[in-house]
């Protein structure tokens, strides 16, 4: 499946030659990645894969050992506004209120408080949480604080969001719901996404592209587009022959490194 | 507490023991122990005296001075060695040697360095006072979850505003936790301190009292600094208490 790796027309994020190792155990071994601009693209494998090393070598959180990561053309080393992370345990300051979490970021980079919080306001209505500007972390349900981790991330405006896990920590139900909101997201937001994902039938469910990623060391063993048609009814998708039939060729690929 | 269906507050427990010290001390049986009502007479009158209200203003000076010397080293020292393993493979072990030692015994060479003064009982309630916020500080910045750092890094933060923003904020709550146990341990170091030194505020007093056999006014004045003591701890437990609430949520 080599020839699927072709590099798209547009990569805003360009991944070569990235080898992380952990003491004696690696992590990830030469891997090339594009990640084509406007679209969401999942890292997908199961535990042990390296995908969130590789998503925070792509942060600029993890140093690498080899490699390079171009975004936008520029290589970076270090975190930079350009990307936002959204936490796999949401990274919410339990101190302060959604509308000082959601503007955190620029209050980092000295934007006057009222001009702050009015693009906070925004986002928190974006994420669907509009009238818990004043609520704490711990008065709001997993599924809520997470939507806080993505209504800061959003509120950066930066071009490229990374996701690690962000549904891991929140129930079924919301995760479907949340999952929903995304798709509908991402049609608002004219953002690229890359995804962290265990679950396979969230990946093909959200996913533009989808990138496998075998384990031990971490290498990209396939890349996969499924063509699905997410506009109108979200529920619709989950019974749509097409999906059905991806998530089952994904398992099938991915049975063997499942002990 | 509840008592044949009736609620007793807290403190009603004190009341107890304050009618069985009464009871006792009525029977005269020995001269230390005076009845808690003269006792309490000593100290209405004591409280009124010049001598007292000198030795009150120096005790509390030198403790306040003591105890603001320790948090401002405490602190960046615990924040250190909870940040860098250099500093706490420098440090981690003179801190847990001075936290458990027996600080009393080094009093008297504080009055070497410092003299027969109030320098000494401050030095005094700071050497108390201070291996406890170090070493809850360093436990509370330890505890910060490291996805919070990455998240501050990840926005932009620099290194001033990661320590002002972030990890100062997480630890908190042990950091309080640690002023408090310090400042019960800072009124130890000043009584001590003044004990030793003898010629100064209560540690003068005590002296006098005990040297002359003045037991009402003896107990009154323990009772005075034992009541400061869990005032101040108690006040510091109303701010933690505040914090509690994201203790708690703390991931």
């Amino acid at each position: 499946m080599a020839a699927e790796l072709v590099s798209p027309v547009d990569a805003i994020v360009k991944v070569r030659g990235i080898s992380k190792s952990y003491g004696d155990v690696e992590a990830l071994r030469d891997v090339d990645l594009d990640f084509p601009r406007g679209k969401l693209t999942s890292l997908l494998g199961p535990s042990g894969c390296g995908k969130t090393t590789l998503l925070k070598i792509i942060a600029g959180l993890v140093p690498r050992d080899a490699g390079t990561v171009t975004v936008n053309g520029k290589q970076v080393d270090k975190p930079g506004p350009e990307r936002a992370f959204v936490f796999q345990d949401f990274a919410l300051m339990p101190w302060a209120t959604v509308m000082r979490n959601v503007a955190f970021g620029l209050e980092l980079r000295g934007v006057a408080k009222a001009e702050r919080e009015e693009k906070a306001r925004h986002f928190i209505a974006e994420v669907g949480l509009a009238g818990f500007e004043r609520k704490y972390p711990h008065e709001l349900s997993g599924g809520m604080r997470q939507r806080v981790g993505l209504a800061r991330a959003l509120c950066v405006d930066a071009d490229v969001l990374l996701l690690d896990e962000p549904f891991s920590a929140v129930d079924e139900q919301n995760r479907r719901k949340f999952q929903e909101d995304l798709i509908r997201l991402r049609t608002s937001q004219a953002k690229t996404f890359i995804f962290v994902t265990h679950s396979i039938e969230e990946a093909v469910y959200i996913s533009d592209r989808i990138v496998l990623l075998s384990p031990r060391p971490g290498r990209v063993s396939r890349i996969i587009e499924p063509q699905i048609d997410r506009s109108g009814d979200p529920d619709r998708i989950h019974r749509n022959q097409h999906y059905l039939d991806t998530v089952e060729e994904i398992w099938q690929g991915l049975k063997q490194y499942v002990e | 507490m509840t008592l044949f269906g009736y609620r007793i507050p807290m403190m009603a427990s004190l009341l107890v023991w304050f009618a069985a010290w009464e009871i006792v001390g009525r029977f005269d049986l020995i001269f230390i122990l005076p009845p808690f009502s003269q006792v309490l007479a000593a100290a209405v009158e004591l409280v009124q005296t010049a001598t007292w209200q000198s030795a009150t203003v120096s005790t509390l000076r030198a403790f306040v001075t003591g105890m603001v010397l320790a948090i401002l080293a405490g602190i960046p020292l615990g924040v250190l060695m909870g940040r860098f393993k250099v500093a706490d493979d420098l440090l981690g072990m003179w801190v847990n040697i001075f936290s458990s030692a027996p600080l009393s015994a080094i009093v008297p060479v504080l009055m070497i360095l410092f003299g027969f003064g109030e320098k000494t009982i401050v030095a005094s309630v700071f050497l108390f006072a201070v291996w406890i916020i170090v070493l809850d500080t360093r436990a509370g910045v330890r505890h910060v979850s490291p996805s919070l750092i990455e998240m501050a890094r990840c926005y932009g933060a620099s290194r001033p505003a990661l320590y002002t923003k972030i990890v100062m904020w997480a630890a908190l709550p042990e950091i309080l936790a640690g002023i408090r146990l310090g400042l019960i341990r800072g009124v130890k170091g000043v009584v001590i301190g003044q004990l030793l030194v003898a010629i100064v505020g209560y540690g003068a007093l005590f002296e006098t009292f005990s040297r002359n056999f003045r037991m009402a006014e003896f107990w009154a004045l323990t009772l005075i600094l034992f009541a400061f003591a869990l005032i101040v701890a108690d006040l510091i437990e109303r701010v933690e208490a505040k914090v509690e609430f994201y203790a708690g949520a703390r991931q």
